[in-house]
């Protein structure tokens, strides 16, 4: 057990050839915090987040995830988190049931750790009628919470959600909220990316990306008092246009 | 007009800019010539044979000598025993056994036939043939310079190799080269290009716009038509350049044929995309429906007459087989429009109805 | 390891449910085994034949006769004209044209030789050489029945064997040769196209960034399709034997074993190309191609004895060559393990160094 930053990265940069997608970040990340990576699209977000699930390997600069290098020790790193992309991923030709016993059986879950699990989860989402079900008959809304669901089935320490909230109607957004409200009251740290700025108020801390660089970084009350606007929104387009 | 050009511009650089199937469109033509030239041959050479010679005398050494020298064979070893002959034939080492009988030459002092057993192995069934004729043709001629003591007949037969004196074997996968490759492109390529603005929902973008159906297929399918035309004279300049392949006939009928013959091939490629929804059955459509009939049933490596008579009726419609006839014709023989009317009218049917079903299935599509 | 187990079940029921994959995994084979099978031969019925008979006699229609009565030629057309047979041949309607000059009679009585013309169209290539073997046989075997009473008989008496296929089943020698391009286009294909999906739809990112190792999710993918390989092979063996007749002279184990062996080569291969592409439609586009140059190189369609000769060294680096071999000499000449040693060791080389590029091109990260 560490102390210190469930997330600490340090100028963490990107370079696609010519291109900086993301250009010396440098943040950090309490643990049981509630973090929010805002940013228009294209900003970098999910390029940052590759870097910090050791999916992609930055071109300079730091991160600590879970107290490891994310570039040396990427696979220590895998295994105290969780990820939910921003493409769906998990199987639509398998069952719910199947799909969530294959991700248990790759953290090494025991077959009865599994199956609690799976109860617990598919009572928790209401999806107990669905358990046989194939996935891609499943509404979306349903559909990412399963994936938020399956990505905490191993009880990761940090979990890091790419836009889960993307063309789902309000309610289910509210409903997702609440999941990840359970996870962080459970101590489990949160990141979690949106360009939905309303969802920065549900957050301990943000950022906002502009651009490839962090343009923002504090909580949501301290940065509207600093930039004196009613709401991030109105921050956020301060910060993309300025002289706006 | 500015709408189509600016759909073929679009479309150039998509194949510009998947570099992938570039390099393959490139390396194709070049890896193919290379393979065909050199590998793809069936002409029976230094057989390798095996001699069992239990008790050698002059004639047996005699005969030996004339198998040495003969450029079909190569002996690669000799043995007193057959024992030895299984594990040779088993292990491929050897193609072809000669067995003389103990005492050869003394039957034949006494006047009586002295027994030589020729043993193939009949895994390739020509193999066999052609080691025995060529056995026989040898002992044959022992025996006329042996003198044969009493008269004995002999037909000789002249050859003529006719159209392809060399029998290089270059000269005749040439054609069907050319057939292979303008299938690729012009099937393949269109059936997955279609399908891919299928998938990806631009073409319902290209549908709205002011372009009409067939501009949009036009102009989808004419930088195909470019590259395959590219690729067959590439094709062509290699036969020519490298294996010195001829070319008796007339440039202008065969790059004629093959227009004809990529039409056909297009047509089929956008009949397919109109039918399938995903790429991927697309491209296994394609793969079924064309390359497979063009290497198999076109005549392009295996004899269509040696072929069952299901198979040999199904060519009729393969219409890789009457390209492959045609340019065949006209590179080998140097022939005419006059002999080739036939084939060409059979193409250029193919061409409407496909043409003709491609639009049609095309327009069913696009108003589901 | 059970992470293996827990990808593999899920590769399998992926297969399974996917209707698309199963024709491509059962039906498809079969079908190709089915046409291949007939269409790939060379061998040589029916050659149609023009005949120029110039001196009309016993003799000479004698000549005729063993040709027809063959089982090889077919005289469809016959003239007093060259000229007429000349055309026949240039419009490709005959592939031989027998010309027997006027005195061919009267020259074997008197000089006890006489020249018979063929003119072969050598457009057919390979076959041209064949049909000229044939023909020449005929002749050969004519002339030793005319010969005259009281002459000596031919002092050589030659007589031929045709081992492991007597009645030269042109069948028998393919079909060994097309199990191999099932196994082999099951093997690469599949793989190729089902990890390029996973890296289309995303799925593959979601495994990569578990703590799964390379190794074990690479057994876990390829684990399936191994079996599935293995299985289309007995599809294979049991549709060559009910519809081809196909011998199995040799140990089935033995050849299910070189088979295990070659198909961790072809699924690595496989695997490398996945590595190199992002969609499945480049997979199945490169996929294709490189396994077309293997199989047309391997000695399969075309013997590698007449591969040119660095052509036939080069031959030696591809693994469907070998397991082409092993398989004719296993089913045909009912080889066994030290007949087949020296390509089955190659094989055993191939799939450990395929395999371990395989696996180091692998990489869970993009760098």
């Amino acid at each position: 057990m560490t102390d210190g930053p469930a997330i600490d990265a340090r100028d963490l940069t990107r370079r696609f050839g010519g291109f900086v997608a993301v250009d010396r970040i440098t943040f950090d990340v309490r643990a049981g915090e509630v973090f929010g990576f805002l940013g228009a699209n294209g900003a970098g977000k999910t390029t940052a987040i590759r870097m910090l699930t050791g999916l992609l390997a930055p071109s300079s600069g730091t991160a600590r995830v879970a107290g490891h290098d994310v570039l040396t020790e990427a696979e220590r790193v895998k295994r105290a988190i969780g990820y939910m992309s921003q493409r769906f991923s998990l199987y639509e030709d398998l069952t719910v049931r199947e799909n969530i016993a294959l991700y248990g059986g790759i953290y090494d879950l025991d077959d009865r750790a599994i199956r609690e699990r799976t109860d617990r989860m598919l009572h928790r989402l209401g999806l107990e009628q669905e358990a046989d079900a194939f996935v891609r008959a499943i509404p979306l809304g349903w559909r990412q919470k399963l994936a938020f669901s399956v990505a905490l089935l191993h009880e990761p320490r940090i979990v890091f959600l790419d836009e889960p909230t993307s063309g789902v109607d309000p309610i289910t957004r509210r409903q997702f909220w609440e999941l990840i409200y359970e996870a962080a009251a459970a101590g489990t740290t949160v990141l979690v990316t949106t360009h939905y700025m309303d969802e920065a108020e549900y957050c301990d801390r943000i950022s906002i990306m502009v651009a490839g660089r962090i343009g923002a970084l504090g909580t949501p009350g301290e940065l509207k008092q600093q930039y004196g606007v009613p709401t991030i929104d109105d921050l956020f387009v301060r910060l993309a246009r300025p002289g706006a | 007009m500015t709408a189509l050009l600016g759909l073929i511009r679009k479309e150039v650089l998509h194949i510009l800019r998947d570099r992938r199937t570039l390099v393959v469109i490139i390396a194709l033509p070049i890896v193919q010539v290379v393979l065909f030239g050199y590998a793809i041959r069936t002409d029976v050479d230094h057989v390798r044979l095996a001699i069992v010679d239990p008790s050698p005398d002059p004639v047996t050494l005699a005969l030996r000598a004339r198998f040495d020298a003969a450029e079909v064979f190569r002996t690669v070893a000799v043995l007193p025993t057959s024992r030895a002959l299984e594990t040779l034939f088993r292990r491929g080492d050897a193609q072809g056994a000669v067995l003389f009988e103990p005492e050869f030459a003394e039957h034949l002092g006494h006047g009586v036939p002295a027994q030589l057993l020729i043993v193939a192995d009949g895994t390739e069934p020509n193999t066999g043939s052609i080691v025995q004729a060529y056995v026989e043709q040898v002992v044959r001629e022992y025996e006329q310079t042996a003198g044969a003591g009493g008269r004995s007949v002999t037909i000789v037969p002249t050859l003529r190799m006719r159209f392809n004196p060399t029998r290089a074997s270059s000269n005749l996968f040439v054609p069907g080269l050319m057939a292979f490759v303008l299938t690729i492109i012009s099937s393949l390529m269109t059936a997955i290009s279609l399908t891919r603005e299928k998938e990806t929902g631009t073409l319902e973008a290209l549908l709205v716009s002011p372009l009409r159906p067939w501009q949009i297929i036009v102009g989808k399918v004419a930088p195909y038509v470019a590259v395959g035309f590219a690729s067959v004279v590439g094709v062509l300049l290699e036969a020519r350049l490298v294996f010195g392949v001829p070319l008796r006939g007339s440039v202008l009928l065969l790059l004629g044929e093959g227009l004809l013959f990529i039409l056909v091939s297009l047509a089929l490629g956008i009949l397919i995309s109109a039918r399938t929804s995903s790429q991927r059955v697309a491209m296994m459509g394609a793969l079924i429906g064309t390359m497979l009939p063009t290497t198999l049933l076109s005549g392009f490596i295996f004899p269509i007459e040696s072929m069952p008579w299901a198979l040999r009726a199904l060519s009729y419609i393969v219409p890789a087989r009457w390209f492959v006839l045609v340019a065949r014709s006209v590179m080998l023989k140097g022939v005419g429009l006059a002999y080739l009317w036939r084939p060409t009218a059979v193409l250029v049917a193919m061409a409407a109805v496909l043409l003709a079903a491609s639009t049609r299935a095309f327009h069913a599509r696009l108003e589901s | 390891m059970r992470r293996i187990f827990f990808l593999a079940r899920a590769e399998v029921l992926h297969v399974v449910r996917d209707r698309a994959t199963l024709a491509q995994v059962l039906i498809v084979p079969i079908v190709q085994l089915l046409v291949l099978s007939n269409a790939a031969t060379f061998e040589i019925r029916n050659t149609p034949t023009f005949v120029v008979d110039l001196d009309r006699t016993t003799v000479s229609r004698g000549l005729v006769d063993r040709f027809a009565a063959s089982g090889h030629f077919q005289v469809t057309g016959a003239s007093g004209s060259i000229d007429v047979a000349n055309d026949a041949l240039l419009r490709g309607d005959v592939t031989m044209v027998v010309t027997i000059p006027h005195d061919f009679e009267a020259s074997l009585v008197r000089a006890g030789a006489a020249p018979v013309e063929l003119s072969l169209n050598a457009e057919k290539g390979s076959a041209a050489g064949i049909v000229q073997s044939y023909a020449t046989r005929i002749v050969t075997a004519y002339s030793a029945e005319l010969a005259p009473p009281g002459a000596a008989r031919p002092r050589i008496d030659v007589r031929t064997r045709s081992w492991y296929n007597p009645t030269l089943n042109y069948p028998h020698y393919m079909v060994p040769g097309i199990l191999v391009f099932l196994v082999t286009l099951i093997g690469t294909l599949l793989t190729a196209q089902n990890i390029a999906r996973e890296k289309e739809l995303g799925t593959l990112e979601q495994l990569n960034v578990t703590p799964i190792t390379r190794g074990q999710f690479i057994a876990g993918k390829l684990l399936p399709f191994w079996t599935l390989g293995l299985i289309d092979l007995t599809l294979g063996l049991v549709v060559g034997k009910l519809v081809f007749g196909i011998p199995i002279r040799g140990s089935v184990v033995l050849l299910f074993g070189v088979a295990s062996v070659y198909l961790v080569v072809t699924l690595a291969i496989g695997l490398f190309i996945s590595t190199l592409v992002e969609t499945q439609q480049q997979a199945m586009f490169v996929t294709f191609f490189v396994m077309m140059i293997y199989l047309l190189m391997s000695g399969l369609f075309t013997p590698i004895d007449s591969m040119a000769p660095w052509v036939q060294v080069v031959s030696l680096a591809n693994p469907v060559r070998h397991f082409v071999t092993i398989s004719r000499a296993v089913l045909v000449k009912g080889a066994g393990l030290a007949d087949v040693f020296r390509p089955l060791v190659t094989l055993v080389v191939f799939a450990v160094v395929a395999l371990s590029l395989a696996i180091r091109q692998y990489s869970k990260r993009t760098v």
